[in-house]
């Protein structure tokens, strides 16, 4: 019954998006004030419909429907309870429902929020808002239903794939989506900025929360994903620059591209032809992606639901979307009057160079992906992997850096360097730390020491735009851009110190046996099974010590029942200066021997990698948040007696 | 206009990764990892006996002006006992088959033998995998054509199945 | 109790699950003796591609056969080839595929020469934008 009502719900709100697109439009032509006037209360009961039909599908997880073949292929009874809703979402169908969800519900937040656009551009945008709805609802409804059912039930269930029965799971998926679904709504916008030809600063400032708000998710969910990786694969690796990675990669590099360029367009009026372009490449990024990683026609260790059936529906709507922007784009941006000059050497210049070289590192990832495909219809079989990624991204990385360096100094317009006499304190340090390296650490290597070097001058020069200003008086939004450019030198700093100075250890050893990597004393003082809800594992208990400091590390190499699959559950200590990374392997059959091969690995500072995204996401929040009070408080003043 | 052509750059560049997503979708996956040594001398190699009753196997069994096949197999390998009963159909047919067990116990071949024939010559040991990096084989089962001079002319990747066994007696006869 | 009699009989169940028999090869899982050489092994370990895994490099790799390339560029490096040489060694049994850097001839040199072309192109199509075109 529930999975009937759901599936109800989801009908009921396609038909609902059918019917915001006319209302759309009749709000963006001015005809038929009636259907116009719908607009909004159709998105918001849009929205609703599909937060319920969400809401019986995790239902259905939640009590183990067997009857739904959904549950029945990835979960099982005895799975916790916590994984049993995460598994909602841990397959292709729940996914897609929550992706359509999170759209749908951004459709209803513009039409409860969106208050600074005008009244045809916003008809546009929930008329093409809609319209993206509708392809996925299609996509649903008609080729991934998650509420089939399944005659007879079976027993117990298939049960979630044992490496995503995991906390970390249930949060990366989310955040992804709704920072794609925020990507559509910067899309929507564009595209109606090009129907209706209006585009400007007031335009700007109503799409830049939206992608503000996008990008901060994308940021969280690629840490998170990053983190996940680190810790459940066990290689000891937290980017692997897969198909998959790169996937959520390419939409935050346009993300990221284009919140610089609608802060220009919001300011300074200039940029405009490059932000409606970026907004639609940035969505364009984020369906290819979703492509990519349920089409199958790449090879990745993340890939799920390899269905070319899908892949196909997907890439339909990806012609249809992209194609049908780009070919707006084409015909209407001569409407949009060229913007406001500005000179090379200014904050306008920076800026659109920060956006070149993020469109740089764009072009590598997005060519680099998918060469083998390409090089496989010529007949050639080749890979493309992280030695090529790291050695084309890291340098035009580096030069990005020194652009964050002077870029948020420069004034709007016009300026020269010569004014800017603190620059002398990053470049300073950058040479200072830069030769120290060299100096004691030349084994670290080139790339890492200059990288740390960089960081550290970035991180210094992030806090250089709140000097000489009264604290109190310090815009939030200023508060949010120092923190998000301070938070992007941890991270960088974070991956050089990891790179650099990484220790990696591999030891056959027997019980009482130790071994020492990098000042710790790692011993194996026990091997035991443990017992666990659904899995049976081999752990071994590790004494390590460094100096005064004793803990037990307990890593384990884990056996599933359903599905049969073994992963290893590496042991993390993490320290101030780095983590001790520990896994443990059974010896192999043939060995006779009582020898436990263990990996170790000393990881200085490895932890802020991800401390930096997050500090990132954080700056970006408080940005949004600076900017949102803002807004509301000047609404209040220029209107006392509105409830808004 | 030099604008005019830069702004549908992107829509043309868009058509482009239509067309390469549309072939990945439509063109099946070349899934195996071929060795790039067919058309190239064997290279050296000399290994034990598999398990009792047989005679190893080196490079030099291949190279007396016979065109023989290699099989790779394992005991170990599901689609390696459907591919035997071919295999003693291929050896009827009058070739010589020499064999390479990866990875196997003796009593594990002597198993495998008693229980699906024995169609081969000599079967030598490959106990760690290092011979099958050596040949640019990528896993079991495959088979090679080795003409009569010791060079590789053909790689079979995968069990062999009731439709190959012509193709590769005549493929083998061909040779020199 | 009775938990852990299952965690025991399952425990021995665990060791490999593809019942694949036989020691790795010695060096597959030993580090050399001298840092410097293991350093360089490393190196090439993460550029080179398991064969039969979904894109891991034979540095992150369970399987067998990664096993045995470890080995055997463990060995080579101990030998005193150099990376180059080991890598065409293998790039010479199973074609480019096998190491992760793409070719740096043919179509591959586009690739690797991608960062400077669309650096070069952007810039020249950015070159209109700035005021001092303004005479």
């Amino acid at each position: 019954m529930i999975a009937e009502f759901g599936l109800a719900a989801l009908w009921l709100a396609a038909a609902l998006a059918l019917l915001q697109a006319f209302a759309g439009i009749g709000h963006w032509r001015g005809f038929s004030p009636a259907l116009a006037s719908l607009t909004r209360p159709v998105a918001v009961v849009q929205g609703l419909l599909c937060l319920i039909s969400f809401g019986c599908l995790v239902w259905l997880f939640a009590i183990t429907d067997l009857s739904v073949l959904l549950v029945a292929s990835n979960s099982h009874i005895d799975k916790p309870m916590i994984f049993k809703l995460a598994g909602t979402w841990g397959n292709h169908e729940g996914s897609m429902l929550l992706w359509v969800t999170v759209l749908s519900l951004s459709g209803t937040a513009i039409a409860l929020f969106e208050k600074r656009l005008d009244h045809q551009t916003l008809g546009a945008a929930l008329f093409a808002q809609a319209l993206i709805a509708l392809g996925f609802f299609a996509f649903l409804l008609f080729s991934s239903n998650p509420f089939e059912r399944l005659d007879p039930a079976p027993p117990a269930g298939a049960g979630l794939n044992p490496l995503l029965q995991d906390i970390g799971l249930a949060f990366h998926p989310p955040t992804l989506y709704i920072g794609y679904v925020g990507l559509s709504v910067a899309f929507s916008f564009a595209v109606a900025a090009l129907l209706t030809g209006k585009v400007g600063p007031a335009f700007a400032r109503a799409m830049r929360p939206w992608v503000l708000l996008a990008w901060i998710f994308l940021t969280i969910g690629i840490t998170a994903g990053s983190y996940w990786a680190y810790y459940e694969l066990g290689w000891g690796g937290w980017w692997f620059w897969d198909p998959v990675e790169n996937a959520s990669l390419m939409p935050w590099l346009a993300a990221t591209a284009l919140l610089h360029s609608v802060a220009v367009l919001a300011t300074r009026d200039a940029l405009r032809a490059w932000t409606i372009m970026l907004a639609l490449i940035a969505f364009a990024m984020a369906m290819a992606g979703t492509f990519l990683v349920r089409s199958g026609i790449l090879t990745s260790v993340h890939a799920f639901a390899v269905d070319p059936e899908r892949g196909a529906f997907i890439l339909g709507l990806l012609v249809i979307y992209i194609g049908g922007a780009l070919t707006l784009f084409g015909l209407r941006i001569g409407v949009v009057r060229e913007g406001k000059t500005f000179a090379l050497l200014s904050r306008e210049g920076a800026i659109v160079g920060n956006n070149i070289f993020l469109s740089v590192i764009l072009a590598i990832v997005l060519v680099g992906t998918l060469w083998p495909l390409a090089a496989e219809a010529m007949g050639d079989k080749i890979s493309v992997g992280p030695p090529y990624f790291n050695q084309t991204t890291v340098p035009i990385g580096l030069l990005l850096m020194l652009l964050l360096i002077v870029g948020p100094l420069l004034r709007w317009r016009d300026d020269s360097l010569a004014r800017h006499k603190a620059l002398a304190g990053p470049a300073l340090l950058f040479l200072l730390v830069a030769c120290a390296l060299f100096a004691t650490q030349p084994q670290a290597g080139l790339w890492p020491i200059l990288s740390l070097a960089l960081a550290a001058a970035t991180a210094l020069a992030s806090i250089l735009p709140l000097l000489g200003r009264n604290i109190l008086r310090i815009p939030l939004a200023l508060w949010g851009m120092a923190l998000a450019h301070f938070g992007f030198a941890v991270c960088v700093a974070g991956m050089a110190a990891e790179q650099g100075w990484k220790v990696e250890k591999l030891v056959a050893m027997r019980v009482g046996e130790s071994a020492v990597v990098s000042g710790w004393n790692v011993k194996l003082d026990d091997v035991h099974p443990v017992v666990g809800d659904n899995w049976v594992a081999l752990e071994g208990q590790l004494l390590v010590r460094r100096d005064e400091d004793t803990t037990i590390m307990r890593p384990q190499s884990r056996q599933f029942s359903s599905p049969k699959q073994q992963t290893t559950e590496a042991a993390l200590l993490t320290r101030w200066d780095g983590q001790l990374y520990a896994v443990i392997a059974a010896p192999s059959e043939g060995d006779a021997s009582d020898r436990w091969q263990v990996r170790l690995w000393w990881k200085p500072f490895v932890t802020l990698i991800w401390y930096g995204g997050l500090l990132i996401a954080l700056g970006g929040a408080i940005a949004l948040f600076g900017r949102a009070t803002l807004a509301l408080r000047k609404r209040r003043r220029d209107n006392p007696w509105s409830l808004a | 206009m030099k604008k005019n052509w830069l702004i549908w750059a992107p829509l043309a560049l868009f058509a482009f990764l239509g067309g390469i997503f549309l072939y990945g979708l439509v063109e099946p996956k070349d899934e195996y990892v071929r060795s790039n040594l067919v058309g190239r001398p064997l290279p050296e190699f000399a290994l034990p006996a598999a398990t009792e009753g047989v005679q190893g196997l080196s490079n030099t069994d291949f190279a007396d002006g016979k065109p023989r096949m290699l099989n790779i197999f394992a005991s170990w390998c599901l689609p390696c006992k459907a591919e035997a009963p071919f295999l003693e159909q291929i050896k009827e047919a009058g070739v010589e088959i020499h064999a390479i067990a990866i990875r196997d116990k003796p009593e594990d071949v002597a198993a495998f033998l008693a229980e699906h024939g024995n169609p081969f010559v000599r079967i030598g040991a490959d106990m760690d995998m290092l011979i099958q990096l050596k040949l640019g084989s990528s896993g079991v089962p495959e088979t090679y054509l080795i003409d009569g001079k010791g060079r590789i002319i053909h790689q079979h990747i995968g069990d062999i199945r009731a439709e190959h066994v012509e193709p590769l007696i005549a493929k083998l006869k061909e040779a020199k | 109790m009775k938990r852990f009699v299952i965690a025991c009989a399952l425990a021995f169940s665990i060791v490999p699950a593809a019942a694949q028999e036989g020691l790795p090869p010695p060096l597959a899982n030993q580090q050399l003796a001298d840092p410097a050489q293991e350093a360089r092994a490393l190196e090439l370990m993460q550029r080179l591609r398991c064969i039969q895994c979904q894109g891991q490099s034979i540095h992150d790799s369970d399987a067998p056969i990664a096993a045995a390339m470890r080995h055997e560029v463990r060995e080579r490096i101990k030998a005193g080839q150099s990376e180059a040489e080991i890598e065409s060694w293998l790039i010479e049994r199973y074609g480019d595929w096998i190491s992760f850097a793409p070719p740096a001839s043919g179509s591959g040199l586009i690739l690797w020469l991608l960062p400077i072309l669309v650096l070069g192109g952007a810039l020249l199509v950015a070159r209109g934008r700035f005021r001092k075109r303004e005479a």
